[in-house]
């Protein structure tokens, strides 16, 4: 079994096992890359032995629905089951999936994660195109300075959605929303705007807001002009200088935003510029990818039925 | 569960035509577009038919607007994807809520296969350029950028169900009233990846594939890209002519059995196809026609005998595998044959299973092996099983 495969697959079943969950009614997976460890080794195969005599492995491991197809595989799991693969915003295609699978009317809760790894060889490709910082730092340090590239990272974070009111549940997923190629940074803080008040909320209302922040000085000058605009009166905190920058990496950060919302301290390290901040009720997460996609992820305190 | 999903425009290229026209003459003429490799670069041209789109990059690159040296899949993609939308005559650039969906499994690993020749030489070799196609989503979004859609994309990879579980989701975001108008489709390239995949896993047939005969030896690989046009009632009400058809139904599931075999019994095809369906309020026998996926390998053919044994013995509706045509087009197969299944609503007519001779030993359900013209055709099915066990079916029905 590939390294993909046994990441999404130990993260899925952790997860069910948290969730009292034996077999979810769907299983929806985002992952930008897939198995590139086995895609590579296949390329490779393919190149040095001149198109002879290859063992399939690789290649049966390599395709991008192998996580979700494992899982299923794993729990006899005969429900719906999906992958979506779409660069930086492949996990908020899956988790949006979910939520309709759930609007739809289904029942048994929906298993959705994000998958994507590193290897030997995406780590030379991404250093080659000055996607990685070049002198080695400490992942404490990444947001010191005005430098070019960032931590590369992987992983996998899995979610049990539940149509079910149930004081187990660790958090209210309220809303998420996903926009493509802004023209300027006030268009951004429009479409943010305009999420929160669909959701009859307004920024003073969300109480920690968690941005894609990755070191690479290109990549954070949209955060950075939020910060000290937009965002001016709200906490904020990072999150890929403790799981580093990968497309699914959104994942970890509604994870983080879950813990921290069913109960769990805010870990300091995750705050940006010393705010002290006891209970927070709402997080938004705000992530971009090489502003692009942009996406927006709205949770919430669990309160069950009123 | 919510307001019906009609089919505006049609689009495709596969080895049998350019665009959908030329795809319909050559299924209504029973020709067969799989031959000798020709454009792909591999050692085994000459040893291992294929269903190839009969252009090069350069070629392609004319009629789909832009320059050849993009991925093929993405060259593919938009020819198709262009022809759908021009088909349904929608003006995108009104107040419509427009996305697209598209799928594929390889992305533009053609030319991540060019860079891997230099860069495994050296590291610090290979031109950069060829890896930037190399994403699945890649492909979507430069589809999005050429069409001008913005609102919303999404790509899906399920193996070989792949497109047909975008036509599905495209279905489902009308339904939940997020799109008005949904290009749903997928797209997949012949590659040096995919042909050496099937190779080492000795489920290519060196001779022509005969899907659900007894003596057929695997698939034949092919290529080509397919989108749809779904719109919402209130758009179809409102087009210039009127939708093809209706998405009835659709259903996914998973086999659960194996990462690349299906299980004996089609457990995964039995469930999508039932499901599907269930979801459109039709019974088995209503069924005028179905697309199968019959690849022609001896796993699936049997497994989705059975299935079809299962569910509707002993009364079969006609059924035939257009592969014998396209060759197995993997993450574009759902697409494509959905545009078939399409055509054989509009014109009654149901396609021949291409050099079917001997039934299957214990599966009665034969496969239909001339052309029927001017039959009531009304309900169609399409069939799409993938590795990893995804199983999708899709129902349209005529408007």
């Amino acid at each position: 079994m590939s390294r993909l495969i046994k990441m999404g697959l130990a993260a899925a079943l952790e997860c069910l096992k948290s969730g009292n969950v034996d077999i979810p009614g769907a299983i929806i997976t985002g992952t930008a890359l897939g198995s590139i460890g086995d895609s590579g080794a296949f390329l490779k195969l393919i190149t040095e032995s001149d198109e002879e005599n290859l063992s399939p492995t690789h290649f049966i491991q390599s395709t991008h629905n192998a996580v979700s197809a494992q899982i299923a595989l794993t729990l006899k799991c005969h429900g719906y089951n999906q992958t979506y693969v779409h660069k930086g915003i492949s996990f908020e295609s899956a988790l949006l999936d979910g939520v309709l699978y759930l609007k739809e009317g289904n029942t048994g809760g929906v298993l959705v994660g994000g998958t994507d790894e590193i290897t030997d060889i995406s780590f030379v490709i991404l250093n080659r195109l000055g996607v990685i910082r070049r002198d080695p730092v400490s992942n404490l340090d990444l947001f010191k300075g005005k430098t070019r590239g960032t931590i590369e990272g992987e992983g996998a974070a899995f979610f049990l959605l539940s149509e079910k009111e149930s004081m187990d549940n660790m958090a209210e997923l309220v809303s998420g929303y996903t926009f493509y190629n802004p023209e300027s940074h006030l268009e951004i803080e429009g479409e943010i705007s305009s999420f929160l008040m669909r959701n009859a909320l307004e920024l003073k209302d969300i109480d920690l807001v968690i941005t894609g922040k990755s070191g690479d000085a290109v990549n954070d000058r949209i955060y950075l002009l939020l910060a000290g605009s937009y965002f001016r009166g709200n906490p904020l905190a990072n999150y890929k200088h403790l799981c580093g920058d990968y497309p699914t990496s959104s994942s970890f950060a509604l994870w983080l935003a879950c813990i921290i919302l069913s109960g769990r301290e805010v870990p300091p390290v995750i705050i940006e510029g010393g705010y002290q901040l006891s209970r927070p009720d709402k997080i938004l997460i705000y992530n971009h990818y090489y502003n692009k996609y942009h996406s927006l992820m709205l949770v919430s305190t669990y309160k069950g039925v009123p | 569960m919510g307001q019906g999903v009609f089919v505006a425009g049609l689009g495709a290229i596969t080895a049998i035509g350019n665009n959908v026209p030329e795809c319909y003459c050559s299924l209504e003429q029973s020709k067969a577009g799989i031959g000798d490799i020709q454009f792909l670069d591999t050692v085994h041209k000459g040893e291992i038919p294929v269903g190839e789109v009969k252009m090069d990059n350069q070629e392609l690159g004319v009629i789909a607007g832009i320059s050849g040296e993009f991925s093929r899949t993405i060259l593919l993609s938009l020819i198709a994807a262009k022809e759908a939308l021009a088909d349904s005559e929608i003006d995108t650039s009104g107040s419509l809520r427009v996305g697209l969906v598209s799928a594929n499994t390889v992305g533009g690993i053609d030319k991540t296969e060019d860079f891997f020749k230099d860069f495994l030489k050296d590291p610090a070799k290979g031109r950069l350029r060829k890896v930037f196609d190399h994403e699945c989503g890649c492909i979507t979004e430069m589809v999005a950028d050429q069409l001008g859609i913005r609102r919303f994309m999404t790509t899906i990879s399920t193996a070989c169900s792949s497109s047909a579980n975008s036509i599905a989701y495209g279905a489902r975001l009308i339904r939940n009233n997020l799109l008005d108008v949904v290009i749903s489709g997928g797209a997949d390239t012949l590659t040096r990846y995919t042909l050496n995949g099937f190779n080492s896993l000795m489920i290519l047939d060196h001779g022509l594939c005969r899907p659900f005969d007894d003596d057929r030896q695997g698939l034949n690989l092919g290529e080509g890209s397919a989108f749809l046009v779904l719109v919402s009632e209130s758009v179809a009400k409102n087009l210039i002519h009127k939708p093809y058809c209706e998405l009835k139904g659709y259903y996914n599931s998973n086999d659960a059995f194996h990462q690349t075999a299906s299980s004996p019994e089609g457990t995964g095809p039995f469930l999508a196809m039932k499901g599907s369906l269930a979801g459109s309020g039709f019974l088995p026998q209503e069924m005028d026609y179905i697309n199968l996926h019959g690849t022609g390998t001896p796993n699936n053919d049997a497994a989705e005998g059975r299935a079809i044994l299962k569910l509707f013995g002993p009364n079969y509706p006609p059924g035939s595998s257009t592969k014998a045509y396209t060759g197995h087009t993997l993450g574009a197969c759902g697409a494509i044959e959905a545009v078939f299944s399409i055509l054989a609503l509009k014109y009654s007519i149901v396609f021949p299973n291409l050099r079917f001779k001997t039934p299957m030993n214990g599966i009665p359900f034969l496969p239909v092996k001339e052309l029927r013209k001017n039959i009531p055709v009304n309900n169609v099915m399409t069939n799409s099983f993938g590795f990893g066990g995804n199983c999708t079916s899709l129902i349209f029905s005529r408007y």
